[in-house]
């Protein structure tokens, strides 16, 4: 298996939504091919950094604020339901 | 060779369901004009529209915008909703809509569209091969991770960015991330991929090896 060939497959790979067969074979070009190997590893941490990094948490201030506008905005509209946004 | 062992890494799996059932209970009684359960809505998915649209515009203002417009039109457009879907992934799909539009009108010389062809020759093949070590945990702090994290992924075209949030941030199926952004699975997949390997190629640069860097293929 080439290189090029293994990153066609590294999105299924890492979803683990892969057959046996092209698992196994991704895995024996793993044990010999450093640089897939590094991929794989710093792309499957960059998934995960970014999933825990809690990049852009609402804070409860704002998030207070915008439930008030949205459920007010929402009542409006229950009693006058022709006039929308 | 490799110190760590690949078949032991665990694969990147979907975030659990929400209790559709709940959920669909919910939505029915909002139909039916329980504004209350339409807040609950609100209460359980806001954060994640907050996300969503932050990671698209860019822009505190615009996001908080999004939210609001995206709940009230979900809201006004209740009865349009045939429960074959998740509620969520609907209310994704409008809170993209609203995410996308706002970016165009920042961007009034430049039009963004889910839908643009953005492949480019090379954009998939991975330049930096540097292992991260020691991880990026150790090399910065939270606020330093965070700067960079940001910086990051503001650098990634609008279009890689929403799939790669929806997917690996929000944790929704392939299945579900095409849905929502009326995509076919293959093109998800194909934005899912050039998008990770290039924020890991934007981040090798911060938590790259410095040594490695010269071994370059």
């Amino acid at each position: 298996m080439k290189c090029s060939q293994f990153l066609q497959e590294l999105t299924d790979y890492l979803d683990g939504v892969i057959d046996d067969k092209t698992r196994a074979e991704l895995e024996d070009h793993l044990h010999w091919c450093r640089n897939c190997y590094v991929v794989v590893s710093t792309t499957k941490q960059t998934i995960e950094i970014y999933r825990d990094s809690k990049l852009y948490e609402i804070p409860d201030d704002l998030r207070s604020r915008l439930h008030s506008a949205i459920m007010s905005k929402c009542a409006a509209h229950k009693k006058n339901p022709e006039k929308k946004a | 060779m490799n110190s760590l062992n690949p078949t032991a890494m665990p694969p990147i799996q979907s975030k659990g369901t929400e209790a559709v059932t709940e959920e669909l209970a919910l939505v029915q009684a909002a139909k039916r004009g329980d504004i209350g359960a339409f807040e609950q809505l609100v209460k359980r998915y806001d954060r994640n529209v907050f996300r969503i649209a932050q990671h698209i515009t860019q822009n505190r203002e615009d996001a908080e915008d999004v939210v609001q417009d995206a709940f009230l039109k979900a809201y006004q457009n209740l009865e349009s909703f045939q429960e074959q879907s998740k509620f969520y992934t609907w209310l994704v799909r409008i809170a993209v809509n609203e995410a996308l539009m706002r970016l165009r009108k920042r961007r009034t010389a430049k039009t963004v569209s889910i839908d643009e062809d953005v492949q480019t020759e090379d954009d998939a093949i991975p330049r930096e091969i540097a292992d991260w070590s020691p991880n990026p945990e150790q090399l910065y702090d939270q606020s330093e991770l965070k700067d960079i994290l940001g910086k990051t992924i503001k650098g990634l075209p609008p279009t890689f960015r929403t799939v790669f949030v929806l997917r690996d941030v929000e944790g929704l199926s392939t299945e579900e991330t095409a849905e929502a952004l009326d995509l076919s699975v293959p093109a998800v997949k194909s934005r899912l991929l050039r998008a990770r390997l290039q924020l890991r190629d934007r981040l090798s640069k911060y938590f790259g090896k410095k040594s490695s860097r010269s071994n370059q293929p």
